[in-house]
């Protein structure tokens, strides 16, 4: 190659993208299929042996619906069970930001001003570690039992600590030689924060969004268990379980599933947006 | 060279790391430099011997421990302040959520340049560095050499008088590194910066600079200055040239005389 050799990876990569989108396209969609046809091949076959092994050994209905039976409720019940599953939604989403927020606006102060961060942080991780969602009967009480205020609370407080924890580390965790150059420019607190520290800090604020959101869903559907509105999914899944009316229950539960998933992959999906720079560093190092 | 007034003035510098405690380092003693506009000058020396530790001294990044740096007439905390250093370290240090475009205009945003300003000077200094088609990409995307020259774009972005570069090619192979010398001397001929330049390896200083600064350890102080009064522009011919070795050589000699004496003492 006669090009000069800093240019040669780079050029490739230039290459790459501008002879051969669609190739590249269709292969990473294979490659992609690949990589999870394993997983779905398993889904099926544990499903098939489920159902198999409900109609070999006898197992009573409402002890283990048949995937088959837990489908067609699903459809049926789907007309309760989605506005349920919105219902709580609102609760896990409005707790979620109220949590993101203050969890965000209290590591910002805490890396301004360091005495907060060293008094606060080792409690906050002792406390991050403990279940929180124990206090629900404790919030149903101070907010009223049907009021999603209740279970908004309880969703904050468990947001609230790792995005605490991870925007202080994300803001705390800074290059050095990325700090110097600041310090060589005689820039301000200011343009050290928005120009370093926040960028610095949004790959560990998406981390936690991440486990928050799954969090956050867990715990607004736990804290219903504990009793609530009767237009919530919680509740709805409880009170079947109670009936022995599993195939609801478990309907219910899809639905629970799905609420999760799809919180998670929306904030995949603005993490991309928010951080393209971050994103395309991590597919390349695949 | 030139004689006007020095635009870095190190006299009786010393620096103690953890002074006060036992296990202290004497990292420079007694360090009396004069730096003169237009020069290229690299500290060259073994690890330990406070090549590094002298520029950030001058960078006002650390404060000496005894003795003064001024730059440009003023204290080097004031030529801080007032923006006269452009630096270059080993790891480029872009930063990973900018574009190299954006990148070479962070030192413009911090220093509050108008959008068309920075846009126009981002602009020269990419076309100096010659990576004007690469101002789009991610620091990811570009080669270790090809972050290196953005670092150097944005150093130079403000237009500092004085260029402070903390072993800038280290990390990079030979051949890149041979190529970056050649395009950093055609920057510095471009753009009349003084240039202050950390290294250890003799032919880098030998190929660079005007003047090369000769330390030694324990504790850090100067063993000796080399004029390298080699003719410029200098080229690959350059490097296999008789003066070139002879000025390896020289360097070496005062190097080596240095542990000599301190075997001897």
């Amino acid at each position: 190659m006669s090009q000069p050799a800093d240019l040669i990876p780079a050029l490739e990569e230039e290459l790459e993208a501008e002879l051969l989108p669609e190739a590249g396209q269709a292969l990473r969609t294979g490659q992609r299929l690949r990589r999870y046809l394993p997983a779905i091949l398993l889904f099926l076959l544990a499903l098939g042996a489920w159902e198999m092994a409900v109609n070999v050994f006898h197992i009573e209905g409402f002890l283990l619906p048949k995937p088959t039976v837990i489908a067609s409720t699903f459809v049926r019940e789907l007309p309760v069970i989605l506005p349920a599953g919105l219902f709580t939604m609102r609760e896990a989403l409005g707790g979620f930001v109220l949590g993101c927020v203050l969890g965000i606006l209290i590591a910002l102060a805490t890396s301004r001003w360091s005495i907060i961060s060293d008094g606060a942080m080792p409690f906050a991780i002792a406390v991050n570690s403990t279940p929180i969602v124990a206090l629900a009967p404790i919030m149903n009480n101070w907010f009223g039992i049907t009021n999603p205020l209740a279970k908004m609370s309880i969703v904050a407080v468990i947001v609230f600590f790792p995005v605490l924890i991870n925007t202080v580390r994300g803001l705390t965790q800074v290059n050095d030689g990325a700090l110097e150059l600041m310090r060589s420019y005689a820039a301000g607190e200011g343009a050290v924060l928005f120009d370093l520290r926040i960028p610095n800090a949004l790959p560990f604020l998406f981390s936690a969004f991440k486990v928050s959101s799954t969090l956050s869903v867990i715990a607004a559907i736990v804290s219903e268990y504990f009793g609530g509105s009767r237009d919530a999914l919680g509740v709805y899944i409880s009170q079947q379980a109670a009936l022995f009316h599993f195939a609801e229950a478990w309907a219910a539960i899809i639905v629970a599933c799905l609420m999760g998933v799809a919180f998670y992959l929306a904030l995949l999906v603005f993490e991309r947006l928010v951080m393209p720079w971050h994103v395309s560093l991590r597919a390349a190092e695949e | 060279m030139s004689h006007s007034s020095p635009v870095v003035s190190v006299s009786g510098v010393t620096k103690v790391f953890g002074e006060g405690d036992s296990d202290r380092v004497r990292a420079l003693e007694n360090i009396n430099l004069d730096v003169h506009p237009g020069e290229f000058i690299s500290l060259i020396g073994p690890s330990g011997c406070g090549k590094s530790t002298l520029l950030r001294l001058i960078g006002d990044l650390i404060k000496p421990s005894g003795g003064t740096v001024q730059v440009n007439g003023k204290s080097a905390h004031q030529a801080r302040l007032d923006r006269d250093y452009g630096m270059v370290f080993q790891q480029a240090t872009l930063y990973d959520w900018r574009t190299v475009r954006k990148n070479v205009q962070l030192p413009l945003e911090v220093m509050s340049y108008a959008r068309e300003k920075r846009e126009a000077r981002a602009q020269e200094m990419l076309k100096l560095v010659q990576l004007e088609e690469f101002s789009r990409h991610y620091p990811w995307q570009l080669s270790g050499g090809m972050q290196q020259r953005v670092a150097i774009a944005r150093a130079l972005a403000f237009e500092p008088s004085l260029l402070l570069m903390d072993e800038p090619f280290g990390a990079l192979d030979e051949m890149t590194r041979e190529r970056m010398q050649m395009e950093l001397l055609r920057i510095w001929s471009q753009t009349q910066t003084t240039v202050i330049f950390v290294t250890h390896s003799i032919p880098e200083a030998v190929f660079l600079s005007s003047r090369a600064v000769v330390m030694s350890p324990r504790p850090g102080r100067l063993a000796g200055i080399v004029e390298i009064d080699l003719p410029r522009p200098r080229a690959f011919e350059t490097r296999e040239s008789a003066p070139f070795f002879e000025k390896i050589v020289e360097v070496r000699e005062c190097l080596r005389r240095d542990e000599v004496r301190v075997a001897s003492a």
